[in-house]
């Protein structure tokens, strides 16, 4: 494309060698106007908004439980999300979620690509968050330019260190809302201050203050080009259908200075005025094409928009578009946009399995949940009068408010009898109660004994749990073992 | 790949390194200088760790340790205090273990579980070793998760034997007996043991000499008896295994029982008074009473 390589001159000659490293070159973001400004705007205070308000929402579960919506509850060892609760041993939930958040990621990028990255990515929103503070102190692109240059004088003092305190103290107020996940906000929000929280609270706060601090104030666009490893990740995602912000190069070459009086006859739109360049918070040039740097915050679009309508030009010079329907358009064919494909198919298919299989899980989530794990030493006990005994470890959660008493029975191995450790034999084998502390794990020992017969080395043995008030009834079958022939 | 002149990339105007894969070309672009800080940050942070924190060993001086720093880090120092913090967050429990009779902690769910997870711990790590894990025993290592008990089986009787040892003669209260080593110390002859062994088999039916038996019944009544009673069920009292069930500690077959009855076997268990704490020993009997039922 003559397009680029008109820009193509050596930067350094044979005579010095390149430099090994390169300081950052600042850029200077200028505001933009226009519909996906607003939509970032709107995305800012809605995350924002969320990450702040939602520890200090109470949701009421019962005595003795935190009353917090959304809790990580790491001396508990609870997870909360409203009425949702995840013991340890559920933690496949969050690996569904996990799952279904990367699947997500996987079909937004291949339907409108990075607008994780564009919009709602912290790294995104918080450095958004301070180009504003600073525009606020600094003034806009060219201010802060001037600024900049201009020497040392308590004007200039006095916006930089406004600028700085405020960002400490939106990256305080950022670290400091995070341990508010995993303590009781209101809580923490007072022992905090009064040095009464625990280390690793004012540890976590302090990192996360310092890189909110650090990687919104100073680092920006350099985190997604170098550290970040999603652009990376994004190339294996994408495909040509996938839409992407794309500078409309079949409208816009060749373009040029737009004179006054000249029209728009035997050129292209692009009338070079570089807005989309000053704009754009990665400070790169779009009209280079597809690149790494490029988060697709679609603010160049804005500024182009804005500009076409001024030259009373269409608008869309820079839109979502695909490379390849750009190509066609330029070589005079229609462009074909597939927003159906086999893989945009496949992630909704895949992230619909798995919340339907996440949402089933969760309706039908037990109050109280049963493991049996047999003794694997010894597997069997041969007893004095040739019984044959099995040890098992039963494990009963009760997730309900109140203590409950439930009863347990076996089937499966001819003759069997059995007992609970530290419980009284009733006259009745068939039913031991089991006593269940409320919102806890309880531990019983089953001692299995069937009495001498021909048996095979392994028999399935079902053990049942049932609560006689709710009539939930759990059945896990575990292995019976003896000393006869496998 | 390489040539002495440089390339430039006509694409970005940089110089390229010359490497090439699948016709890509690597670009000779500067590092970020960042990076370089980030670098020199991570090697000044190691200088300042190697003072705070233990960091050089071996050096002359030192007497074999490692530089203390001048934190005064040490994890030894912090495993200590874990664990006293631990034991005092177990004391209540503890005491409690303490006052309460083996059979009331066993009535009570909470006190019983504290108990037995205590008690496990404490076997895997001191009874294990002989007794294996879960308590399936050995040769020569009883089998705790069985219903055959030599000295006593109940909670009371296991505890007196972690408590005091068997054959453990430094302690008074140790279970003690002695079977005389028959052979060895030529109390009955090479034939007359094997009449004896002819007989102990009876009682299980695999004797193969009925007269050798026969006549091994006639020593069994004199000689074995005393102890192992006359119905050969064994005793408690002196912790005489039955010879009558399916159970062997030694092994049951000929060989077996005749090598017992020539050198006798006298095993040993040491006593865990004084080696573990009362509370520990309560709760290894409540986890080993559990492992088979007890009695």
């Amino acid at each position: 494309m003559n397009l680029i390589s008109s820009t193509a001159t050596p930067k350094n000659n044979a005579q010095k060698p390149p430099s090994l490293y390169e300081g950052r070159k600042q850029i200077y973001p200028k505001l933009a106007h226009g519909k996906f400004r607003m939509v970032k705007w709107i995305v800012m205070a809605c995350t924002l908004g969320i990450y702040y308000a939602l520890p200090w929402i109470r949701w009421e579960r019962g005595e003795g439980i935190p009353d917090q919506a959304v809790l990580a509850d790491f001396a508990g060892e609870k997870f909360y999300f409203f009425f949702i609760e995840i013991w340890p041993q559920e933690i496949y939930y969050l690996a569904g979620l996990l799952i279904l958040a990367a699947l997500g990621l996987f079909l937004v990028t291949s339907l409108i690509g990075r607008a994780w990255c564009g919009y709602t990515c912290p790294q995104t929103v918080w450095t958004d968050l301070y180009i504003w503070v600073e525009r606020a102190f600094e003034g806009d692109r060219a201010a802060r330019m001037r600024l900049d240059k201009a020497p040392w004088s308590v004007n200039k003092a006095a916006r930089k260190i406004g600028k700085h305190i405020v960002w400490i103290v939106i990256a305080f107020l950022t670290g400091g809302a995070l341990i508010l996940y995993w303590h009781d906000a209101p809580t923490i929000g007072r022992t905090f201050f009064v040095g009464e929280a625990p280390l690793t609270a004012y540890f976590f706060a302090g990192i996360l203050t310092f890189t909110t601090y650090f990687l919104a104030g100073w680092m920006r666009e350099q985190v997604c080009t170098y550290m970040c490893p999603w652009p990376r990740i994004q190339g294996a995602l994408t495909d040509d259908y996938a839409l992407n912000v794309t500078y409309r190069y079949d409208r816009g070459e060749p373009r040029g200075a737009l004179h006054k009086d000249q029209g728009f006859e035997g050129r292209g739109d692009c009338i070079d005025c570089k807005q989309c360049v000053q704009v754009c918070p990665m400070g790169i040039d779009i009209r280079d094409g597809a690149q790494l740097e490029c988060i697709h915050c679609a603010l160049c679009i804005d500024a182009c928009d804005d500009i076409m309508k001024r030259v009373d030009r269409p608008t869309g010079l820079i839109a979502y578009d695909t490379d390849l329907a750009v190509a066609t358009r330029a070589a005079g064919g229609k462009p074909v946009y597939k927003l159906l494909r086999a893989r945009t198919i496949l992630y909704a298919v895949l992230m619909i399995a798995i919340s339907a299989l996440i949402l089933v899980g969760l309706a039908e989530k037990p109050t109280f949940q049963v493991s049996v794990l047999k003794d694997r030493s010894p597997p069997f006990v041969q007893l004095a009068d040739g019984s044959v005994r099995n040890g098992y470890t039963l494990k009963l959660v009760n997730k309900a408010t109140t203590a409950r008493n439930t009863v347990i029975s076996i089937s499966g191995v001819d003759g069997a009898q059995f007992q609970i450790i530290g419980l009284a034999k009733p006259d009745d084998l068939a039913q031991i109660q089991l006593p269940l502390e409320q919102y806890g794990v309880d531990r019983f020992r089953l001692l299995v004994t069937a009495p001498p017969a021909d048996r095979p080395h392994r028999t399935s043995l079902d053990i049942s749990i049932r609560d006689p008030e709710t009539g939930e009834t759990h059945t896990s079958t575990a292995a019976f073992v003896t000393a006869g022939a496998k | 790949m390489s040539d002495d002149k440089t390339e430039i990339d006509p694409h970005s105007g940089v110089e390229t390194t010359g490497h090439s894969w699948d016709g890509i070309k690597e670009l000779n672009n500067p590092l970020p200088r960042w990076w370089l800080i980030v670098w020199y940050a991570t090697i000044f942070w190691a200088v300042v760790y190697m003072i705070l924190m233990p960091a050089w060993p071996a050096l002359p001086g030192l007497g074999g340790t490692n530089t203390p720093g001048i934190l005064g880090k040490s994890d030894r120092a912090e495993v200590a205090a874990k664990v006293s913090t631990m034991r005092a967050e177990r004391s209540v429990a503890s005491q409690q273990l303490m006052s309460s009779s083996l059979v009331e902690i066993q009535d009570d769910l909470n006190l019983q579980q504290f108990a037995m997870a205590m008690g496990e711990s404490a076997f895997g790590d001191n009874c294990a070793t002989c007794h294996g894990s879960g308590g399936r025993g050995a040769k020569g290592y009883p089998m705790l998760a069985d219903d055959v008990w030599l000295w006593d089986g109940s909670l009371d009787g296991i505890e007196q034997t972690v408590r005091h040892g068997i054959r453990h003669t430094s302690d008074e209260l140790t279970r003690l007996s002695a079977m005389p080593a028959f052979g060895r110390d030529n109390l009955l002859t090479s034939a007359e043991i094997d009449d004896l062994v002819q007989h102990v088999l009876s009682y299980s039916d695999r004797q193969t000499n009925p007269e050798s038996a026969s006549k091994g019944s006639v020593l069994f009544a004199a000689q074995c008896a005393s102890c192992h009673g006359v119905d050969a069920k064994g005793s408690r009292l002196v912790g005489a295994p039955n010879l009558t069930d399916a159970e062997w500690l030694f092994g049951g077959e000929p060989a077996d029982i005749r090598a017992t009855i020539t050198n006798a076997r006298n095993a040993h268990m040491p006593a865990w008074q004084g080696r573990l704490d009362d509370p520990t020993i309560k709760a290894l009997a409540v986890y080993v009473h559990s492992l088979g039922g007890g009695e």
